[in-house]
């Protein structure tokens, strides 16, 4: 099904860079080419195989090739596709909201905050809700941290409380009070059905009732939570894939320092 | 003697294993004294009782907290049921009904001798006893007549929170060629102190636990286990507060494999240690008589701790969970002690140290199915390099003769499986275990190298640690955070509430029916 090693295409496109509108790149400017795949609830064949190009073209994608097919189960069809993506974005006019601190290392955070906070901040974290998954909060606040940046426990100038999974927001605030935490961490992995936002809305609103709010700096964190959705549901701040204890603790160090927190 | 590999020193294991024993029959001086609320639930149910009433409680909680409001749980629910039944000469489910329309409170009633009430409960009992028997035979009889799967086991799982989708993705799986079908539980379901009822369509993450639940997705592996000639074992989760309760349904139901750990509700779930530990004794008997294969859940202790560094606490564990399971009468050949390639993918000759401990483990556990977890820390959203991963784990299984090859997915830490993750992941096992099928009869390892020094350095670390906790005792240990770095209080935690010293009336025929019997 393959058309072979060479594409004998024509590249008969303009293949200069224009960030107004910018597509996809396989090997040549604009070219546009992305691989898809997908499985289709029809029985293998002809059939299923044209579908898979139709919908290719739905999606916007031109010249649609279906260089694999496999059923895997009666009735179902998986296959791997190539198309060349026929829509633009405009790269220039994107905006998105970030995290608006400057990244230290574990070093640099504990001198920042032995000079400009001058004691201990406090960090209370917890996987809460039915969320049974420790990975994400044990990869930010244990001692060993993860892929080389060391968690929150190794720092000097922070006391962290990783309070584990499925504790109920409830009892995560009660802590916090009891630890008078300077920040709260809030780790949430499962996301079906939104669980997560659910779960995330209702500690921003018992916070809210507590009239505790403002007296903590509020981040959660996760593989699907981003610093935008986090902003939305009432969070200082948002930490999805790639970013780690340092992100974190730079950030909260320096909100402290903006809020005038000692 | 037999010859290892990894060039270990049997004798040193034969220690280990000794330690081992102690701190396990320690542990069970304790157990016997005791049950739970968790317990005695299990005991209604293999008394065959089984519903809801009007509120949706399980008629087995109906029945057991009535005794425990009454304060006379340590009697037991056999004594009381026993009573009840010839008194009222009704069977145990319709005194349960009655119970929960307060039509009836069998505290009060004249108590008869203790001969007479076994002796009343008897026709029921033989008829669970023989029913979970019925199970047992039944699947041996499959497996000799279309067959099954060879070793290592191709375990997937399902989790769409539908039982009805997931056997669509089951009977899919099956037809792609896995061997065992685990249905990943509903978040939060370990934490529930009653098992919910009937089928279910709605779960977070997972499907709930049920024994209607067990009953569909085991008839639908049946059929697909027939047309593609292969019996399909079934998997499900008997740990949390209903652990033995969840042991009992499945034998009612014919499952074949349970997650089954004695430690990890109370490390990971902060169930209290007293609770855990009389609730796996008896959920193990259970799993021991019905031919169950257990795992246990070694494979967490690398999600949170770092896999080269606390490599060692993997095989203290295996070795503590191997003889509670003795204990229990739990045969060696049900023993899916766990393991898992948890190495960052970025540590130098990470392969190599994942080689010698698989090895390492195959050879201190000879008869035991093991259960060999995938890589999952390190599984990024990259899903090229994910399927590598899931390669290289692939490879060791086959290599070192795993006995359940729990299958990576590349989309690991991305969403549950799709169709398609699952049909990828079973075409790169399938591929490795065919391609590299001698590789373990064919190679060896140098003397003085990475793999046998890794080996030793794991096993004496582990040995270490278990003189350690042997000296404090387990609860002791469990407490000062010797385990894992992770300390759980004796009194702390959830479920204490439900554990109470056995009265002297208490007695529990199970016990002895199925206890290291077939």
């Amino acid at each position: 099904m393959s058309e072979g090693l060479y594409s004998m295409e024509a590249k008969d496109f303009d293949k200069t860079l224009d960030l107004t509108k910018i597509k996809p790149y396989g090997d040549t400017m604009n070219d546009g080419k992305t691989q898809v795949s997908f499985t289709l609830p029809v029985p293998e064949g002809d059939e299923a195989i044209e579908a898979a190009k139709q919908l290719m073209k739905k999606m916007g994608f031109e010249n649609p090739l279906v260089v694999y097919t496999k059923q895997l189960t009666e009735g179902f069809t998986f296959f791997n596709c190539y198309g060349s993506c026929t829509h633009t974005v405009d790269y220039s006019s994107i905006y998105v909201p970030k995290v608006e601190s400057t990244k230290m290392d574990m070093h640099e955070c504990d001198e920042y905050i032995r000079e400009n906070i001058g004691r201990k901040i406090v960090i209370v974290g917890a996987s809460t809700g039915t969320d049974a998954h420790t990975v994400g909060i044990d990869a930010i606040m244990n001692m060993k941290g993860y892929a080389g940046h060391y968690g929150l426990e190794r720092y000097d100038m922070i006391d962290a409380y990783n309070l584990g999974s499925q504790v109920p927001n409830e009892e995560f605030i009660a802590k916090g009070i009891e630890l008078h935490a300077d920040a709260l961490i809030v780790s949430q992995t499962v996301t079906q059905k939104d669980i997560h936002i659910k779960n995330l809305t209702e500690l921003v609103e018992m916070l809210e009732a507590e009239g505790l709010r403002d007296k903590v700096i509020l981040i959660c964190g996760g593989p699907r939570i981003s610093h935008e959705l986090a902003k939305e549901l009432g969070y200082d701040a948002g930490f999805g894939v790639n970013t780690y204890a340092d992100d974190e603790a730079s950030f909260i160090a320096q909100e402290m320092v903006k809020r005038g927190w000692k | 003697m037999q010859k290892s590999k990894v060039g270990l020193d049997f004798e040193k294991v034969e220690y280990a294993r000794g330690i081992a024993k102690k701190i396990a029959d320690q542990v069970q001086d304790f157990v016997g004294n005791y049950t739970t609320v968790a317990v005695e639930r299990t005991l209604c149910r293999l008394l065959g009782i089984d519903g809801i009433d009007s509120n949706e409680v399980p008629l087995p909680n109906v029945v057991v907290d009535e005794l425990k409001s009454k304060g006379v749980l340590s009697q037991g629910v056999m004594f009381f049921m026993g009573n009840a039944v010839i008194e009222t000469g009704l069977a145990p489910q319709t005194i349960a009904e009655q119970i929960s329309e307060g039509k009836l409170d069998i505290t009060k009633l004249p108590v008869h001798p203790r001969a007479e009430i076994e002796k009343a409960l008897q026709p029921t009992i033989n008829a669970t006893i023989e029913r979970i028997r019925g199970n047992r035979l039944r699947r041996e009889n499959y497996i000799k007549t279309i067959g099954e799967g060879s070793k290592p086991y191709l375990y997937i799982i399902v989790a769409t929170g539908n039982i009805y989708e997931d056997v669509v993705q089951a009977q899919a799986g099956a037809r792609q060629g896995a061997d065992i079908i685990a249905v990943i539980r509903t978040t939060g379901q370990s934490l529930l102190d009653y098992v919910p009822y009937g089928a279910t369509t709605e779960g977070f993450g997972g499907t709930f636990a049920t024994q209607e639940n067990f009953r569909i997705m085991r008839k639908a592996l049946d059929e697909v286990g027939e047309e593609v000639g292969r019996y399909i074992r079934l998997c499900n989760y008997c740990s949390g507060l209903c652990m033995p309760e969840i042991a009992a349904m499945g034998a009612l139901e014919g499952l074949d494999v349970m997650l089954n750990d004695a430690l990890y509700g109370i490390l990971f779930r902060d169930i209290n240690m007293q609770r855990t530990l009389i609730d796996q004794y008896i959920s193990r008997i259970i799993n021991g008589f019905a031919g169950v294969i257990i795992n246990t859940g070694e494979d967490n202790y690398l999600t949170t701790a770092d896999a080269y560094e606390e490599a060692h606490t993997v095989l203290a564990s295996d070795l503590i969970n191997e003889q509670l399971a003795l204990l229990a009468g739990l045969p060696e050949e049900q023993m899916g002690l766990g393991h898992a390639f948890e190495m960052d993918p970025m540590l130098e000759n990470g392969f190599l140290y994942e080689l010698a401990q698989a090895q390492m483990i195959r050879e201190i556990f000879p008869k035991a199915p093991l259960k060999y977890m995938p890589p999952t820390k390190f599984m990024t959203g990259n899903i090229f390099r994910g399927h590598i991963q899931d390669a290289l784990f692939n490879m060791i299984g086959i290599w070192t003769h795993q006995g359940l090859q729990l299958l990576g997915m590349p989309t690991e830490a991305i969403h549950t499986p799709f169709m398609s993750d699952r049909y990828l992941s079973i075409e790169n096992a399938k591929y490795i275990f065919g391609n590299m099928k001698s590789i373990g009869d064919e190679v060896e390892f140098k003397d003085g190298g990475i793999i046998k020094n890794r080996a030793k350095e794991v096993l004496d670390n582990a040995t270490t640690l278990l003189e350690n906790m042997q000296k404090e005792g387990l609860f002791d240990a469990l407490e000062k955070g010797i385990f894992a770095n992770v300390k759980r209080p004796k009194n702390g935690g959830k479920g204490l509430d439900g554990v109470t010293e056995k009265g002297e009336n208490y007695f529990n025929p199970f016990v002895e029916l199925m206890k290291g019997k077939k």
